[in-house]
């Protein structure tokens, strides 16, 4: 991999956005306005906050870091489809640039996204309803860590069905994440859900992160158990969400579907 | 006698059962312009992605400066470059914009020297800090071709380079391509539909029809094969016949 292939694509975003409000105003946009309105829901429950203990840090908490997968795995989706939208992509592969660096300046668009999002959502929290993130403690880290790993999971695995099936399947870019959402057990704990979705979703490493955020507020303990499901699952699943992305690039090319893409 | 710089042995794709590019085989030496000519379908466009490694062959080897493009790609994409009147370039940044990605995507070094020399050549000045989209077909063609000469390629993969260009701008385009390829030893091969251009820029011409090289030659060769007044009758008479 070279660097500066690298970085040549980070630049190119970095253009799009300097110039562009629409697009900065969806990374900030819509976690504001998730926030804003489950915020004051959460609120309105807090009345009953004896039945439901802890239900603010639950649900606020649960709210942020679900926007950070969800960010994480928009960084990936959306700069390839800038490169479809501009039909940029028989530029750059046309170009000594490699698979490999394309999705690592991807990858780095998606940090770019996460981290943008996490200060704005930690703030209005703060500011609106006095909730501190940061009362999880160090275990915020390894928590993020992972469901930035699963947003990049899903990214991938979008980005590789949108390479191949074109512009009709850009929607996944917007609708995918929130398959997972149910089985994410993202504002519920597992034990909630039948019994036969319950294994689909312990194989979602997004879940372990969630119930283990909820171990972390209910004071449950350490929750290195689905710590450790979360990295494991994370780790074969981005390897084989590569694994698909490089096959799907590969049948592209021998489609010649990589330069009718944005057609 | 130099080696070429672009070797192509019986080069095929097939989509399906449909042979876009049947067992090709040509070569083009160091500075010269190869025309590649042929009806809409012909496989012009699918030969010229299989060079730049956008679309993988069936069957058959591309090699480029000796070396082989399926197990060389990198370095020999770092060498060679291509404009088409049917690309484009990400609409939302300027054009000086666009260039210094270009130039950061290939790694090349003085960079502002560089995007302000093509800038110049390509009479680009006056709308070099415009936004993309706000440009005029003839404006964008000169971007990408800038986006083209900007790596100073050792050979050039033109798609209709002049198609909306206005004469004047054309015959500039013309003339700093033979000057690139006087001073630089730039290989170059080419695609028209305006078949006086043809003539006036290919040193040699391949005439494909249905994925098949159906002539070869100068232009005057190709002409007097087959018994025609000029290379657009040749071309009138290829493209009706594939159609029939």
């Amino acid at each position: 991999m070279k660097l500066h292939r690298i970085l040549a694509l980070i630049t190119r975003h970095l253009y799009l956005y300097r110039r562009s409000p629409p697009r900065i105003m969806e990374i900030f946009y819509w976690p504001f306005l998730d926030l804003v309105i489950w915020g004051f829901i959460t609120v309105y429950l807090t009345r009953f906050q004896s039945q439901v203990p802890g239900f603010i840090t639950f649900f606020l908490g649960a709210l942020i870091l679900w926007d950070m997968l969800f960010r994480s795995q928009q960084g990936i989706t959306i700069s390839f489809l800038e490169e479809l939208w501009a039909r940029n992509l028989m530029n750059l592969f046309a170009s000594p640039l490699k698979p490999s660096e394309f999705l690592a300046a991807t990858i780095v668009m998606s940090i770019f996204k996460v981290t943008a999002v996490s200060i704005v959502m930690t703030v209005c929290a703060l500011l609106f309803y006095s909730y501190n993130v940061l009362m999880i403690g160090l275990w915020l880290i390894p928590f993020i860590l992972n469901l930035v790993l699963t947003g990049w999971v899903i990214g991938v695995f979008t980005t590789s069905l949108i390479m191949r099936f074109g512009q009709q399947a850009e929607v996944l870019a917007w609708s995918m994440v929130f398959l997972f959402q149910p089985i994410s057990c993202v504002f519920y704990p597992m034990e909630i859900l039948p019994g036969w979705l319950k294994p689909v979703a312990w194989a979602n490493p997004a879940a372990h992160i969630f119930e283990g955020m909820r171990a972390v507020l209910g004071a449950e303990g350490a929750p290195s158990v689905s710590l450790a499901w979360a990295v494991g699952l994370n780790g074969l699943f981005l390897v084989a969400a590569v694994w698909w992305f490089y096959r799907t690039f590969a049948y592209c090319k021998d489609q010649g579907l990589l330069v009718r893409i944005g057609e | 006698m130099s080696s070429p710089v672009l070797d192509v042995t019986d080069l095929s794709k097939r989509f399906g059962d449909f042979p876009a590019v049947d067992g090709i085989s040509f070569s083009i030496k160091p500075g010269e312009i190869l025309g590649l000519l042929g009806p809409n379908g012909a496989g012009k466009t699918t030969t010229i992605q299989m060079l730049l490694g956008l679309v993988t062959p069936t069957a058959g080897s591309i090699r480029m400066f000796g070396m082989d493009l399926s197990t060389h790609r990198e370095a020999i994409l770092q060498r060679v470059n291509f404009s088409s009147t049917y690309i484009s370039m990400p609409q939302s940044l300027t054009v000086e914009e666009n260039l210094w990605v270009i130039a950061r995507l290939y790694g090349l070094s003085d960079i502002p020297r560089r995007v302000g020399d093509i800038v110049k050549k390509l009479e680009m000045e006056e709308f070099r800090t415009k936004v993309t989209r706000k440009l005029s077909s003839g404006q964008m063609t000169r971007v990408t071709l800038a986006k083209a000469f900007l790596t100073e390629p050792k050979i050039l993969f033109l798609d209709e380079p002049t198609a909306s260009l206005d004469p004047d701008i054309a015959e500039k385009i013309r003339a700093l391509l033979k000057e690139e390829r006087r001073s630089s030893g730039l290989s170059i091969l080419y695609t028209s539909h305006n078949m006086r251009e043809m003539e006036e820029m290919s040193d040699r011409i391949i005439f494909l029809q249905r994925g098949k090289i159906v002539a070869e030659g100068t232009a005057q060769e190709i002409v007097t094969r087959f018994g025609q007044a000029d290379l657009e009758e040749v071309f009138l008479k290829l493209a009706r016949e594939s159609r029939c």
